[in-house]
Order: C-alpha cells, then sequence, then structure tokens
C-alpha cells in the first residue's frame, strides 16, 4: 500500500503539505485531484513551485483520478493523494477502494459550516457524508500535523 | 489604479503585522503599509483579503515566501493587475527602504526591494 497519506486541505499543495507532512513521511509524489488545477498550466505552475526537488507532482481530474490513484496504491511509490474539499475526496473514496484513511487537514470556515477544530469547519452534509464513509470502514482523522495528535472524527463530531 | 504607492505585506501567521509594525516604529511613517495573514482561511478567502488590502492604488504586495499559500494566492490575484507588483522573500530593510522611496511605480518599486534585501543579506565579520 503506498497511499501514506490522503489529505483534505482547502489550500491544496502548500507549505504545510510539503515540509509538514512531505518531509517526515518521505512522500515521493504528491497527486493532486482538483479538476479545475488539472485544466490550468497556469496553477500547476503555481503548485509546482511549492514542491522540492524529489517530489513529483501530479495533478488529476475529479472524474478520471480513482484508476489513476489505484495504480500508485499498488506501486511501490509514496504517495500523498491530495483535495481540497470533502466532497472531492468522498467521490474519491467512493470510486477506489484503495483509500482507506482520510485526514482532515485544512477546512476553514465557509457557508453553514460548524467549527470542529480551528483549522476543521464542516456543513451537516459534509460531516454525513464523512461519516457515512467511516461507518464503511474508512478511518478518518484530523491532524494538521504529524506532530499533532490525530483526532477521530467519532470523537471530533460527538 | 490612482494615488500614491502602497504595501501590502501577505506572510504566514502573525509575521505581517509583526514586520509593519517594527517599521512603523523605526520610519515613524504609518498608513502605508496593510497586514494580511494566511491564518484561518481558505485559499479564497486569502484572495480576497489580498484584493481588499490591494484596493485600487498602485501597490506592491510583499509575500514571505517564494512559494505556498500567500504567494500562490497574490499570484492569481494581483500579478494580472496593472499598476500591481508581486515581491518575495519580504524583510525589514525591505519595507523600511520602500517606505521611503515611493515616487516610482510598482514594479520600479519592487526591483528597488529585491535589491535593497539582498544587500541587507550576507555573513558580517
Amino acid at each position: 500500500m503506498s497511499i501514506i497519506a490522503a489529505r483534505i486541505d482547502d489550500r491544496l499543495v502548500h507549505g504545510q503539505v510539503v515540509i509538514g507532512w512531505g518531509r517526515p513521511l518521505e512522500i515521493g509524489r504528491i497527486v493532486l485531484v482538483d479538476s479545475e488545477v488539472a485544466g490550468s498550466p497556469f496553477e500547476q505552475e503555481l503548485y509546482r513551485m511549492a514542491v522540492p526537488a524529489g517530489i513529483e507532482v501530479e495533478f488529476l481530474a475529479a472524474d478520471t483520478a480513482a484508476v489513476r490513484v489505484g495504480e500508485l496504491a499498488d506501486s511501490a511509490e509514496r504517495v500523498l493523494v491530495l483535495t481540497g474539499t470533502v466532497q472531492g475526496m468522498v467521490h474519491l473514496a467512493r470510486e477506489t477502494p484503495k483509500i482507506r484513511a482520510i485526514n482532515l487537514g485544512g477546512i476553514h470556515d465557509g457557508p453553514a459550516r460548524r467549527e470542529y477544530l480551528r483549522y476543521v469547519y464542516l456543513t451537516p452534509a459534509e460531516l454525513g457524508d464523512l461519516r457515512e464513509l467511516a461507518a464503511a470502514g474508512v478511518r478518518i482523522t484530523a491532524q494538521d500535523l504529524p506532530t499533532a495528535a490525530p483526532i477521530d472524527l467519532g470523537t471530533l463530531s460527538r | 489604479m490612482t494615488g500614491p504607492l502602497h504595501g501590502v505585506v501577505v506572510c504566514h501567521g502573525d509575521v505581517a503585522g509583526s514586520l509593519i509594525g517594527a517599521a512603523e516604529e523605526i520610519s515613524g511613517i504609518r498608513g502605508v503599509l496593510t497586514a494580511v495573514s494566511n491564518s484561518g482561511c481558505d485559499r479564497g478567502q486569502l484572495e480576497d483579503r489580498i484584493v481588499t488590502a490591494v484596493g485600487d492604488r498602485p501597490t506592491v504586495v510583499f509575500v514571505d515566501m517564494p512559494s505556498g499559500s500567500c504567494l500562490f494566492a497574490a499570484m492569481r490575484r494581483v500579478s494580472p493587475m496593472p499598476g500591481a507588483a508581486v515581491v518575495t522573500g519580504v524583510n525589514l530593510a525591505m519595507l523600511l527602504d520602500f517606505l521611503f522611496h515611493r515616487d516610482m511605480t510598482a514594479a520600479e518599486a519592487a526591483a528597488r526591494a529585491v535589491e535593497t534585501a539582498t544587500r541587507a543579506i550576507g555573513v558580517r565579520p
């Protein structure tokens, strides 16, 4: 299993992902699943700037990501899968059984969202979708950095 | 964009506010620099903060890191604006010089900021 982490982070590829997670977990490839970025060379160039030498970055559209993520899960590479939205990760996890754990890393305040942690805000629908995945066996935890303790979704939303 | 040249400092955490506070304390010049933090917001909200801070004035946007969320937001929204420029690697020397040399275009001020900041970095005997 080489999907080392599957993270939801609305800032996508940024310092906390690349430095905070990438280095200690020895990530070799970051896979960003985001249709807007996948369709924009300008956006891709921006995100490539954040990734140091030694880490590959790959951009996938949401509707075609599951197959590629499945391939990578069976490879020897250490892969971090990233989406900017709960909806995006839930879709991906429903499409491929290779996503067995999800990290809630940065989901900030927005319309109809409630604060669960300073870096995790969810709408009732998002929480419901995550609970559904958790009930199906996907481990869902909130953890901004590896040095912080993971907080299980059940504890978080109690 | 009209009016005198203005500066917006975009940094992680509380860095921008602290840098501006120090620059204002040293120079005595206030109201020229505006702080923007990336704390507690997503990409869109950070972009909105930057756009609001820039307004319709000629502006140099000073960003802390040469990559990351602050730079991405600035490049996405400020780079297309005529009369605005983005500089990375903000430091106190850069801001102080900017405060005293704003009678130029944003592009010229940005180039000057890079020169000033680079001169400020070194190993001293």
